[in-house]
């Protein structure tokens, strides 16, 4: 690529010489990291500062490195309390120990059991930079493909296994052949409407390496003749959105897009960004295109598939951010080099994003294979406290759980379906004994009910009918006899509803049920609730260390509390309406919920 | 209809900080677009809000990550704090109250955002302190 040639070497210079950067993506903002690099931008220092995008390691952003006279350093929890200090060691041209995390991300167990061919340039490269992004090997992908014949790159896409990576892990050669061969007008489409609360993967790439979902993008459309492409983003992303638009503009005025990319006659590709306005079901590919048309989100009927009928009633093939990645990656490294990573049925890498009670949050990428015992221990960590972890949410509103005693299960479609439980879009929320299993499935069925498009009865009707059922199991209401009741409605909407939303809202359910069913009879039988969380359950009592002072019962607002000045006070359950302000003005920590 | 009602929306919303019926209706006249539709488009999309927002936005996260360390419990406590419930205004239209479904600082869960700043690593007494800050 000689026209691009100038800015590689540039960017070579830049990657290589000594430079400080501060992660600043959406996690790295809100842990402060904006102060952080003004005041090193200011401080004076002989190193150039730059921003860069998410490295995943959530747990302790910011994350400055400093790369000086060679030698790099990676600082974490970086704020602008105790940045001076570490502007004053970069003066002194000494490492800051306290701050200091490690000198390589490889030392780091977050790292060890990682592999990232997709998350390569997250946290190394400004994402804005023309010019890093091709000195790290962007674009070798487009490259390689428009050196092959269109159905030619289909085959590499073949030989390397790839299945999507939005949840349903169809295989992404065949969704391309599809179209490949149609006449007309078509549309490519990217998904990044990512609505599974607590996922954020497409996000770290959207912000932190956009071009490398153009690149994908770009290959794309050579292989299925398209020129045409929406990337269409949830609203509340408005970094993300920013980010794309920018690198879009750079790579128009770098003939990455546009007309005759790469300077091949008749090769033109548009991109264009529409946003997402606050519906989980538009994540659902009909849905989706339904919503990008400006229409309300509903949910089409399928057969036709998009592939034979899509936007505007065109050919269109739908990818997720990850998929259009990996498309990237494996045109850059080769189907076979890809193909060595993984399991047999699947192959490659998925990103996760690690969160809940677990000590190392943040987003990662692994080896499909891994096992779960070896993401949450191994690079999570474990629970924070000494609690032990008693199963991981898999695949947000539409998974399942995973109990502790599956945990050697390897990561990958097959597997995590057997259990019950879907890989999903990579959402992995650990959870130790404070989680209710049961609060935990009324927390999604109330997610997707009030999600729910109305279009069709079993999912408009059911689950709504499902949340008040598990509801009433939370307060203890009703006996043994509803579990049977719960389960046959949640498999009756799971097999009748139209689209995906309904047929996956009852699968944290029925997943809770298989494993956890003894928590549901202790809500129903003993109506308790075992992991203290159901606040109608909630038992306060206050235990020996208390030294009478009084101060819960002023707090209390109906007088459930009484006892004489410096002996022990007591707690009236039958008064008491589990407000808790008793437990937050208790000094002494006398105060005990279960 | 050739006009991207979810995008005409959107770019009304941006402007105004809202969508005022009043708005509404004039967009429909331009445009051509009946109202039914352009209400039914508007009231499926939960970005879209209809009253405005007040000068201080406090947007609640119930994602998972936050839902797992009691985000409820500290929406309940604003509720508390503020005399009123999601989706409402304090009587003099200071604050108003949301929840969102995933903001992204799920390492900082359970996190709140007020005018696109995050809090996170909440517990009752920071959450006091904050809405205290606001009044």
């Amino acid at each position: 690529m000689p026209s691009l040639q100038k800015l590689i070497d540039s960017g070579k210079k830049e990657l290589i010489e000594d430079r400080i950067t501060v992660g600043l993506a959406t996690c790295g903002i809100s842990a402060g990291g904006l102060p952080v690099i003004e005041a090193l931008a200011k401080a004076g220092l002989e190193i150039p500062v730059d921003k860069v995008g998410c490295i995943g390691m959530c747990y302790n952003e910011p994350v400055v490195t400093v790369i000086q006279n060679q030698k790099k350093s990676i600082y974490s929890n970086v704020t602008k309390e105790n940045v001076s200090e570490l502007i004053e060691s970069i003066k002194n041209k000494k490492q800051h120990n306290k701050l200091l995390a490690a000198n390589d991300i490889n030392e780091l167990d977050f790292f060890k059991k990682q592999k990232r061919i997709i998350m390569d340039n997250c946290g190394i490269i400004n994402p804005l930079k023309l010019e890093h992004y091709l000195a790290q090997g962007g674009y070798t992908g487009l490259h390689n493909a428009i050196k092959i014949k269109p159905l030619e790159v289909i085959e590499v896409l073949k030989k390397s296994g790839l299945r999507g990576r939005g949840g349903a892990g169809f295989p992404t050669w065949m969704k391309w052949s599809f179209i490949a061969g149609k006449p007309g007008k078509k549309y490519l489409i990217c998904n990044g409407d990512e609505g599974d609360p607590g996922a954020f993967m497409n996000r770290t790439i959207m912000e932190s390496d956009p071009f490398k979902l153009l690149e994908g993008m770009a290959i794309g459309a050579y292989a299925m003749g398209c020129d045409e492409g929406i990337i269409y983003t949830r609203a509340e992303y408005p970094l993300a959105i920013e980010t794309l638009e920018k690198a879009i503009d750079i790579a128009n005025n770098n003939n990455l897009l546009g007309k005759n990319i790469l300077g091949i006659k008749g090769f033109n590709f548009n991109i264009r960004i529409q946003k997402g306005a606050g519906a989980f079901v538009c994540g659902e590919e009909t849905a989706l295109i339904c919503s990008v048309e400006g229409k309300r989100g509903n949910p089409m009927p399928r057969p036709p598939f998009p592939t034979d009928h899509g936007l505007y009633g065109k050919p269109t093939v739908i990818n997720n951010v990850g998929t259009w990645s990996h498309v990237c990656a494996i045109l850059r490294i080769g189907s076979e080099e890809y193909a060595k990573i993984g399991s047999e049925k699947t192959k490659g890498t998925q990103m996760i994003c690690l969160t809940g009670r677990i000590q190392r949050t943040g987003v990662i990428e692994v080896p499909i294979g891994i096992t779960i015992r070896e993401m949450i221990y191994d690079i999570g960590g474990g629970s924070p406290d000494n609690t032990d972890v008693k199963a991981v949410l898999s695949g947000g509103p539409a998974g399942g759980c995973v109990p502790k005693e599956k945990f050697d299960t390897p990561l990958d479609y097959e597997s995590l379906q057997g259990l019950g439980a879907i890989m999903g879009s990579g959402g992995f929320v650990v959870l130790n004994n404070e989680s209710c299993m049961v609060n935990v499935a009324r927390y999604f069925m109330n997610f997707t009910q009030e999600e729910s498009c109305g279009k069709c009865t079993p999912c408009r009707e059911g689950t709504k009918r499902l949340l008040e059922m598990l509801t009433n199991v939370t307060r203890g209401v009703g006996g043994e006899s509803e579990i049977e009741k719960i389960r046959l409605l949640a498999e009756f909407i799971r097999d009748t509803s139209l689209c995906g939303l309904g047929q996956n809202a009852p699968n944290p359910v029925l997943s809770t049920l298989k494993y956890f069913k003894e928590e549901y009879l202790d809500h129903l039988n003993k109506k308790k609730c075992p992991a203290g969380a159901c606040h109608n359950l909630i038992v306060y009592s206050i235990i020996d260390k208390c030294t009478g002072c009084g101060n819960c019962a002023r707090n209390c607002p109906v007088n459930a509390i009484s006892g004489q000045l410096k002996e022990k006070f007591v707690i009236d359950n039958k008064s008491c309406i589990r407000c808790g302000k008793c437990y937050d003005a208790c000094a002494f920590k006398a105060i005990i919920k279960k | 209809m050739d006009e991207n009602t979810v995008n005409l929306l959107l770019d009304l919303q941006d402007k105004l900080g809202f969508l005022p019926k009043e708005d509404m209706i004039k967009l429909c006249r331009e445009k051509k677009i009946p109202g039914v539709y352009v209400s039914g488009v508007a009231t499926f999309y939960s970005q879209f809000k209809f009253s405005p927002p007040g000068k201080y936005k406090i947007s609640v996260c119930r994602g998972t990550a936050c839902h797992v360390k009691n985000s409820a419990g500290i929406l309940q406590l604003i509720e508390e704090e503020l005399g009123i419930k999601a989706s409402g205004i304090t009587k003099d239209s200071n604050i108003s109250l949301d929840c969102v479904n995933c903001i992204g600082a799920c390492a900082k869960a359970p996190a709140i955002m007020i005018n696109g700043t995050v809090y996170g690593n909440l517990d009752n007494n920071k959450v006091k302190k904050i809405i205290k800050s606001l009044k």
